[in-house]
């Protein structure tokens, strides 16, 4: 779980630094899409580091989903008749919303690839093989717009308790110092990431970027 | 002060058992939680009617057998145990609801008893040292470096209650076992045993039925001897450690 789930982090990193190429220009950003494909060459075939990093992820979903049906299932065995009242004193409130959390980037993930990368959905009926265009079309729609912002609010939150709960499992957090200081990188990520990704959607939205 | 109890009763383990409404009046702020359930069971059998089973037993917080869901929280709303939490937490004319721990690994004996010897069997896998029997060895052959000693010290107030399986959103035993992997780990009398300790003792928590932590923290909030979440920690790197060295 916690493995797979700093892979993604890696890559989440990597992905918003790519988007905010979107605020260089159509020319910038579509470069470095194309880049993406050539990297690596010519040790790599064409679209090699790609491919490389869609089986990777693959690899790391498959471990993550895995891992929290086990978890998840064992949660519900280790305690079969639930509390009439219960409070959850101590935990915050992105801990809470792992799984469901979860389930709902799980189905983003989906929607997403469908938007951008396998389907190349435009809702705007424009045209598809152009990175840049199809980013503008797509959040120029604000129901699209919302649509990621609310999936990047659950990224944060599912960010704000991985991190830090990625640390303790692998145990690096053995001092009282070691898990305030985790937490606060933690949350300081989560804001990073999930108010990077917002930016583009939302200057797009503003207009800034077209 | 007056009261309305809404308190789990259960005839036996095989019974589905239920929440029953009893109303009791006359409650002193200075009693403590315990002795506001002994008036209630005055009460009880006065009027022919069963009493609550409860545990209980030292009466002063260390012995680790009080073990009462209280409004949803392990021990109630102080950070003690439920023979020191005192009335003066509630209000006149609160409902409180009381539960019992609710574990697979801990299945209720009656109303609010339940029977905790899962515990008793992970400290039986593992959490223990071997040494010769005879008399006590000096006391400064061992040297003990102090911030070792202090942080044995503090994770060995684990009184093992229970609170952090009932507290934790997965059923989850935790703390608990970081609390022992850590104070046997830090003395030089836990070394020799150390890796076989904990690989042993996260399998017998496994294997009662226990979940798996996620790092919620409500364990830790709820534990009346505020054992920190960092002995989790130390779990899975002695874990780590453990699997490393081929146990």
């Amino acid at each position: 779980m916690a493995v797979s789930g700093l892979a993604f982090v890696g890559f989440v990193v990597g992905h918003m630094y790519g988007n905010l190429k979107a605020f260089s220009g159509h020319d910038a950003f579509n470069e470095y899409a194309h880049h993406l494909r050539e990297l690596g060459e010519p040790l790599l075939p064409h679209m090699g580091f790609i491919w490389i990093m869609r089986v990777g992820l693959l690899v790391a979903l498959i471990v993550h989903v895995a891992a929290a049906v086990e978890l998840t299932r064992r949660a519900r065995q280790a305690r079969p008749v639930q509390y009439v009242v219960k409070k959850h004193t101590g935990a915050i409130p992105a801990s809470r919303l792992m799984r469901w959390g979860g389930l709902t980037l799980f189905l983003f993930i989906v929607w997403h690839l469908v938007n951008f990368t396998f389907g190349k959905v435009n809702v705007q009926g424009g045209e598809t093989d152009d990175p840049y265009n199809l980013l503008v079309d797509t959040f120029d729609v604000w129901w699209m717009t919302l649509i990621y912002l609310v999936a990047m609010a659950m990224l944060g939150a599912h960010l704000h308790h991985g991190v830090w709960s990625s640390m303790q499992t692998l145990g690096l957090t053995g001092t009282a110092e070691a898990r305030a200081r985790v937490k606060t990188i933690s949350f300081a990520i989560a804001i990073l990431i999930a108010g990077g990704f917002s930016l583009v959607p939302i200057f797009v939205l503003a207009g800034v970027i077209d | 002060m007056n009261l309305t109890l809404k308190i789990w009763r259960q005839a036996g383990s095989s019974d589905k058992g239920g929440i029953h409404t009893y109303e009791v009046s006359g409650i002193s702020q200075d009693m403590s939680f315990l002795e506001m359930l002994d008036v209630l069971n005055e009460q009880l059998n006065e009027m022919g009617e069963e009493p609550i089973a409860f545990d209980s037993d030292c009466r002063e917080g260390i012995c680790g057998m009080c073990s009462l869901m209280i409004n949803g929280e392990a021990h109630g709303p102080e950070v003690t145990t439920t023979c020191q939490l005192h009335m003066r937490s509630f209000k006149d004319g609160d409902t409180i609801t009381i539960e019992p721990w609710r574990s697979a690994a801990f299945p209720v004996i009656k109303d609010l008893v339940v029977d905790r010897s899962a515990f008793d069997r992970i400290i039986q896998s593992g959490g223990y040292i071997s040494a010769n029997t005879g008399s006590a060895p000096e006391a400064n052959s061992v040297p003990v470096p102090r911030d070792n000693a202090v942080r044995a010290f503090n994770v060995a107030t684990c009184i093992s209650c229970g609170a952090c399986v009932a507290a934790c959103p997965n059923g989850s035993a935790s703390l608990f076992l970081g609390a022992k992997i850590t104070h046997l780990g830090e003395l030089p009398q836990g070394q020799p045993e150390r890796w076989s300790r904990v690989v042993d003792m996260t399998a017998q928590h496994d294997h009662e039925g226990f979940g798996g932590c996620t790092n919620i923290g409500e364990c830790t909030a709820a534990c009346p001897k505020e054992i920190p979440l960092d002995v989790i920690s130390q779990l899975n790197k002695d874990l780590r450690t453990a699997m490393r060295h081929g146990h």
